[in-house]
């Protein structure tokens, strides 16, 4: 036995750092998604400007709270627990310092591209490409500084909560890195470099698997290490927690086509998403279970500890969370679900109630501790809880009815076999549960308040312990085993040899769903009418990615009587193929656009301009903020030819004359829509500037009256062949 | 992207997706064995740890 007792100091100031950012963002995010929620019932507060408006707001929103309050929230957790469980300071403070002024550099440049329209149009990696060189780069820092920091410690074992910071780690720096390929063509515009299905597929694997390993995996591990701590008593059951770690990681990278049932990815690959899913309940509920059941003989306790209460309802809504997931990849009951606010309150009971209500409890816990005093009033504490409880209630009930509602109105036919309701008529039947949704937003955001004043007044009252002393024997050099040992501890012991089993155990998922679709020809079957987008209309699909059109329209008809009726032939694999990035979507606020220019949803080029300038001048009732800045603004012409170069490196088959004469074929196209849209002058909502042929509308114009029409080709081809 | 040699269907490799399913099952099998039959003073130890700072 070493009996060499070393002194040194856990570092707080780290800790107070990355936990003051929490609270700050936490509020930011939540005002900008109660702003976002509002704007659905009152469109008047999209404020008729760009920055403001819901396709730009809601990307800020879920990346504020994603990635700044629960990101600052993952640090302050992990900087706190890790060097208490390995007896030693953070490897380096230099280190710490960079890493947490780097990830709030990265929250600001973030909140500022996204509000000026710089994004990928891809869900929650949005941030254009400096920004994913950057977030490598502190990504990279954190996993030195954490890395070094367990090699230098003073606790031979790794304890079960480090396996998942060190999963954490291994896991979102090879999502981010797959994902995040992207061909630059200015310093703030990237294409992706994947193109439709495939697009889908590594953009679903990643969103799912962010879901997985950014809100789930860091927060089990601070779960593991604040539970016992805050209950005084060791976590249920070891065991079990090493089969939840093994299990959890190894299943959660297959589940991401769960996200794209129905849709045109091959149907093996839905499969597979739907059994993992299926597989998932077992390791989740196992880990809800353990975090639980940690509580047994102490619940009387929770009545009277405010951070207690708090945990034992973050983990709770972590396991119905984590039920309902399984659910929901059903493909009967996706059916239903996807595309409507049902998937809102799903992802809102994880959000406020497991990531929101864990991160309240540590706070609560820590700063008394790290301020040596008392929470300043138990009492508000209370108050919060109960309010915050309140909303995610008032918030998630009315949105899993308006998901019903909305998936019914949409399914139901009349006697006489026709759709019964418009999609309009969804929307505003609907608005009254959105009203209720932002009633439960400020109820929530309104208990976070509380907790910001609650934590203020600990703070005045109480004094930092910057550097708290400790102290722990050296690690021996030399492992003495007494009799006979099973090879686990042997991985325990071993931070790089746990990195790279959890690496090769989240890999094996992505990399066989992955590779099939890539190299295997029949899985995206090629259609020959489709053909690549002109420069006007690839101009107009910028403007589409760029306004966040995505965040309320799908572009996916699934092969549903219903969908076909309403807007037209189910989609293809092969409609896609040119699509860099693909614009899915996974939400109908409004509705599905892939046959926007075709058949029964063709509308005038005057419809669109007007729409575009004030939506309820054609469809009354409509939610649909106003465009005006898209009538003053000219087509950036000098990029186009660099936007078709780099589509043409990535595949795109436009010939290099093509390339050249970028800008002029451009002009051409704009001059058709127009005199199109001259002639019905007298028809339309003119802006300030009136009608001109540089303006970004009508490239708008040109992408919306482009969608699904390559189909409408193929389609003459066939009926022309049959006539003869 | 562009992809040269593409597979033309996943007749003939279709045991890798097979092999990489029955390692996996094999290894955490193991692992669910060994956590089983692993000392109980070991595993309170271990459990404890977040305790002792």
């Amino acid at each position: 036995m070493n009996t060499n007792i070393e002194r040194f100091e856990y570092d707080n100031k780290i800790v107070k750092q990355f936990a003051y950012a929490t609270a700050l963002w936490g509020v930011v995010g939540m005002i900008a998604g109660l702003l976002a929620a509002l704007q659905l019932v009152y469109p008047a507060l999209n404020f008729d400007f760009s920055m403001t408006t819901f396709g730009r707001l809601r990307p800020i929103h879920t990346n504020a709270v994603i990635f700044a309050f629960v990101g600052n929230g993952i640090f302050m957790g992990v900087y706190y627990s890790l060097q208490r469980l390995m007896k030693a300071r953070m490897f380096s403070d230099t280190l710490s310092k960079i890493h947490f002024w780097g990830w709030q550099l990265i929250i600001v440049l973030a909140a500022i591209t996204l509000a000026l329209g710089m994004t990928t149009g891809k869900e929650y990696a949005e941030l254009e490409w400096p920004i994913d060189i950057l977030i490598t780069l502190v990504w990279v820092v954190f996993g030195i500084n954490m890395f070094g920091t367990i090699i230098k410690r003073r606790e031979r074992h790794l304890y079960v909560a480090i396996w998942f910071y060190i999963a954490t780690w291994v896991t979102v720096a090879m999502l981010h890195i797959v994902n995040s390929f992207e061909l630059p063509v200015t310093l703030f515009k990237s294409y992706s470099w994947y193109a439709g299905v495939q697009d889908a597929l590594v953009q679903w694997w990643y969103g799912h698997n962010a879901v997985a390993f950014f809100l789930t995996t860091p927060y089990l591990g601070i779960m593991y290490y604040f539970i016992p701590k805050a209950a005084n008593r060791p976590v249920y059951s070891y065991r079990l927690s090493i089969i939840h770690f093994w299990a959890l990681i190894f299943i959660y990278i297959w589940a991401g086509p769960h996200h794209l049932l129905y849709t045109s990815l091959p149907d093996w690959a839905q499969s597979l998403g739907t059994v993992f899913s299926i597989m998932l309940l077992a390791p989740s509920w196992g880990g809800m279970i353990n975090g639980l059941l940690t509580l047994r003989g102490a619940w009387d306790r929770v009545r009277d500890d405010v951070v207690l209460k708090f945990m034992v309802v973050a983990v709770t809504a972590y396991g119905m969370a984590t039920f309902e997931g399984p659910m929901l990849s059903l493909k009967s009951v996706n059916a239903i679900s996807h595309f409507t606010d049902w998937t809102i309150a799903h992802v809102h009971v994880g959000a406020l109630g497991w990531n929101g209500f864990l991160t309240f409890g540590v706070l609560y816990w820590l700063i008394p501790r790290m301020w040596q005093t008392k929470l300043a009033s138990k009492k508000l504490a209370n108050w919060h809880f109960w309010i915050g409880t309140l909303g995610i209630i008032v918030y998630a009930v009315p949105m899993y009815w308006a998901g019903w509602v909305q998936s019914t109105m949409w399914k139901e036919f009349t006697p006489e076999g026709q759709l019964k309701y418009q999609f309009l008529d969804t929307v505003t039947h609907l608005r009254p549960f959105y009203a209720l949704r932002a009633l439960g937003g400020l109820l929530f955001l309104t208990g976070v308040f509380m907790m910001v004043i609650n934590l203020v007044k600990t703070i005045k009252a109480g004094s930092f312990m910057a550097n708290e002393a400790a102290e722990a024997p050296a690690l021996a050099k030399k492992v003495e085993i007494h009799g006979k040992e099973h090879w686990h501890r042997w991985i325990e012991r071993k931070p790089i040899q746990m990195l790279i089993l959890s690496l090769v155990a989240v890999a094996i998922g992505g990399i066989l769903e992955m590779i099939p679709t890539f190299l295997i020809k029949e899985n995206i079957p090629t259609i020959e009418s489709v053909k690549p987008y002109t420069a006007l209309e690839l101009e107009g699909r910028d403007i589409y990615v760029r306004e966040g059109c995505y965040t309320c329209h799908s572009q996916m008809i699934r092969p549903f009587r219903s969908e076909t009726e309403r807007y037209g032939d189910y989609s293809k694999a092969g409609e896609f193929v040119y699509d860099h990035p693909f614009q899915w979507g996974s939400k109908r606020t409004g509705p599905d656009l892939a046959r926007e220019g075709t058949g029964r949803n063709k509308k005038m080029d005057s419809w669109h301009y007007n729409h575009l300038a004030d939506p309820t001048s054609m469809s009354p009732g409509s939610i649909m903020p106003k465009y005006p800045w898209l009538f003053t603004s000219d087509i950036k012409v000098e990029n186009t030819s660099k936007k078709l170069a780099a589509m043409q490196t990535l595949g795109v088959p436009y010939t290099d004359e093509y390339v050249a004469n970028g800008r002029d074929e451009l002009e051409k196209q704009a001059m058709v829509i127009y005199e199109s849209l001259k002639k019905d002058e007298a028809g339309l909502l003119l802006g300030e500037d009136g009608l001109s042929p540089n303006h970004e509308i009508i490239a708008l114009i040109a992408y919306l009256q482009r969608l699904g029409s390559d189909l409408e080709v193929e389609k003459n081809k066939e009926s022309n062949l049959s006539q003869k | 992207m562009k992809f040269i040699n593409y597979l033309e269907s996943i007749s003939g490799v279709a045991v890798y997706p097979f092999l990489a399913m029955i390692i996996f099952g094999g290894v955490f099998l193991f692992a669910v064995w060994n956590v089983f039959f692993t000392r109980k003073d070991t595993i309170n130890e271990q459990s404890r740890l977040p305790l002792e700072d």
